[in-house]
């Protein structure tokens, strides 16, 4: 890579440090080693079904809270409606899934050979997520032509829309739910023997974080940035605001989507009560928890948040007055989240010498 | 051709007339002031030209092109940039930051290269990054190039929403009261400035002032506006003698 400044708020002088073989190639190292890891945990059964499937859900709530932070954090937006989106990227990808891979009741023989959702499978999770990103455009067109508050009420009538339309769809099986994705995991399974959600799992999670990274340090992602901070200052030094926040807000409800379908995949089963207000609230739970703006923030919170529910899943709906209860705490003694708007290469600058994020 | 040609630009806020009947023609390179009393509508004026409000009647022509009805962004791309009376730099973004993120408008790459870092990204985002840098060189600001503008004392804060404006690469620079807040000797770095940036960046300036002594010195034109009128224009010797200016002004112990 050529010198390419991307300076983060702390660096003194701004200049453009060149980054060392090991910092380069540590996130990725990284990245495949935790692959691997998976891999063995998976194959060797040294984690329980019940673990692997708590590891799986925090890399979904890593992917839902760092996407939802592009827009409520970087931003400085409120949207809640993120559940509808994760909704649209379930069921396009599930449906989709099941028609192309899986023997049904409903849809008949599959449209093709089972041992192709091998390559199939991530191809209709982001297909679950474009068909998140244009449900997401259109809900930024209305929101954003106007000046004004309006996205909070929009995304949480999307919401209420995208359920309801799901509830009143009986070929998809209505309020019932739609089921047969784990015919497809199962035939990804039997055409290679891996624990192949585990692997995706992560994998989307490090691909949400790296794009959002990416779009973020980019002198065209920092205009996000500057219209967060005065949008009337960014929209006269030259950003187009109103194609900055639909872009934006466009990656948001895709990779919401991509977490959809994953979360579809992973539980074999879905059903519209899934994905309403209370799935958005987690959402924002867990943006507020981490730090508006920090993508660390949002990991970390995503894997506290996972751990949290799971240990009050005995509970059962109590949770929902423990958890409100521990965002007024959380709001009273440490309004910023865990870590602010900052990183945690930021907090914590030594970690600076051993990766380059980019 | 003028740079700007501003014809029966008037402008009211629900009933109130806040600008009536404005006709200004400014030529390549010159330095021209807007005066007036606090509320006389110079401020509007500004906000008219760059696109963020939309005249009630009148022409705005930049460069021969009517730009009434554009978007802030679209006039800006033209080339038309601006400062603001009350700082609006983005305050928790590096004082680089500030001036790389001017130049969206010429960024030149979209959203796929920024994520897959394509060749054309890396130059780009290259090339933006230098440009940033001489600009915050020539300007004497190369030291807080890393700083947050909210860290910086007023006067620097002012110096850098100005170079942030140059970074826009304009042809037409609006100065809306770049001396408010400044001390005596900022105020006489400033006017030095000014003079020296019209004839570096080959730029026309069109500057709001209160500051007489300033408005004096610097621009060979001058327009005074109170209620939205036009009361005077002409040379700052003409300025300096009309009575009706004296009697705008009277009372207000600046002139
Ligand atoms: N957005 C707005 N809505 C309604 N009235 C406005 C608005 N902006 C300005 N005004 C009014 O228009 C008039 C002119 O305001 P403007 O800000 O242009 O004055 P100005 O000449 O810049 O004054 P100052 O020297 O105090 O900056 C004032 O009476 C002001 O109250
Ligand atoms: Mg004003």
């Amino acid at each position: 890579m050529t010198s390419q400044p991307s300076s983060v708020a702390v660096r003194p002088d701004g200049a453009a440090a060149r980054s060392t073989a090991f910092q380069r190639w540590s996130v990725p190292a990284l990245t495949l080693a935790g692959l691997a890891v998976l891999l063995w945990v998976g194959q060797s059964g040294a984690l329980t079904k019940y673990t692997q499937t708590v590891i799986m859900f925090m890399a979904v709530n890593v992917i839902v809270s760092a996407s939802l932070n592009l827009v409520n954090g970087y931003m400085g937006e409120f949207s809640c409606g993120h559940g509808g989106f994760m909704a649209v990227g379930a069921y396009v990808s599930s449906v989709l899934g099941v028609l192309l891979f899986a023997k049904d009741r409903v849809f008949g023989p599959p449209l093709l050979p089972p041992e192709w959702a091998l390559v199939g499978f991530p191809l209709i999770v982001l297909v679950g997520g474009v068909a998140a990103a244009l449900a997401g455009l259109l809900v930024a067109i209305p929101s954003f032509r106007t000046r004004g508050d309006y996205l909070a009420i929009i995304t949480i009538a999307a919401n209420y829309i995208v359920i309801s339309a799901v509830e009143n769809l009986d070929v998809i099986g209505g309020s019932r739910g739609f089921m047969g994705m784990k015919r497809v995991v199962k035939a990804m399974g039997r055409a290679w023997d891996l624990p192949w959600m585990l692997l995706w799992s992560f994998g989307f999670a490090v691909f949400t974080l790296w794009i959002l990274r990416r779009f973020v340090y980019s002198t065209y992602g920092k205009g996000v940035m500057a219209i967060c901070q005065d949008e009337v200052a960014a929209e006269i030094m030259s950003v187009n605001t109103n194609r900055m926040k639909v872009a934006a807000f466009m990656l948001s409800s895709g990779l919401a989507g991509v977490a959809g379908g994953l979360f579809a995949h992973i539980v074999g089963y879905v059903n519209p009560g899934s994905f309403g207000i209370l799935k958005s609230t987690e959402a924002l739970v867990m943006v507020y928890l981490g730090g508006m703006g920090s993508l660390s923030g949002s990991v970390l919170s995503a894997v506290l948040f996972t751990l949290l529910l799971e240990a009050l899943r005995p509970l059962q709906i109590i949770k929902w007055i423990v958890i409100p209860l521990l965002l007024i705490l959380l709001m009273q003694f440490r309004p910023e989240g865990i870590l602010g708007n900052r990183e945690l290469a930021d907090v914590f600058p030594r970690l600076r010498r051993f990766f380059r994020f980019k | 051709m003028a740079v700007l040609e501003i014809r029966d630009l008037t402008h009211y806020f629900g009933g109130l007339c806040a600008l009536s009947h404005l006709d200004i023609t400014l030529e390549p390179g010159t330095l021209t002031g807007l005066i007036g009393p606090n509320g006389a509508g110079k401020t509007t004026v500004f906000n008219l030209v760059s696109g963020f409000y939309r005249p009630s009647r009148g022409e705005i022509r930049f460069a021969g092109r009517n730009i009434a009805g554009l978007k802030p962004h679209q006039v800006t791309a033209l080339g038309v940039a601006r400062t603001f009376q009350n700082i609006r730099l983005w305050k928790d973004l590096t004082v680089l930051d500030n001036i790389r993120i001017a130049q969206h408008h010429r960024l030149g790459y979209g959203f796929a290269d920024a994520v897959l870092r394509t060749r054309r990204f890396r130059r780009r985002e290259a090339e933006i990054d230098a440009y940033a840098r001489e600009l915050l060189e020539v300007l004497e600001l190369g030291h807080v190039a890393g700083e947050l503008p909210k860290n910086l004392p007023y006067g620097l804060q002012r110096k850098v929403e100005l170079a942030r404006a140059l970074s826009v690469e304009p042809k037409l620079l609006l100065l809306d009261e770049p001396a408010a807040g400044l001390n005596t000797a900022d105020v006489e770095e400033l006017i030095r400035h000014i003079r020296w940036i019209r004839d570096r960046f080959d730029v026309t300036i069109w500057m709001i002032e209160h500051h007489m002594d300033v408005v004096m010195e610097l621009c060979s034109h001058i327009t005074v506006i109170d209620f939205g009128e036009t009361i005077a224009s002409g040379t700052p010797e003409e300025i300096r003698t009309n009575p009706a200016v004296i009697q705008a002004y009277l009372g207000d112990d600046e002139i």
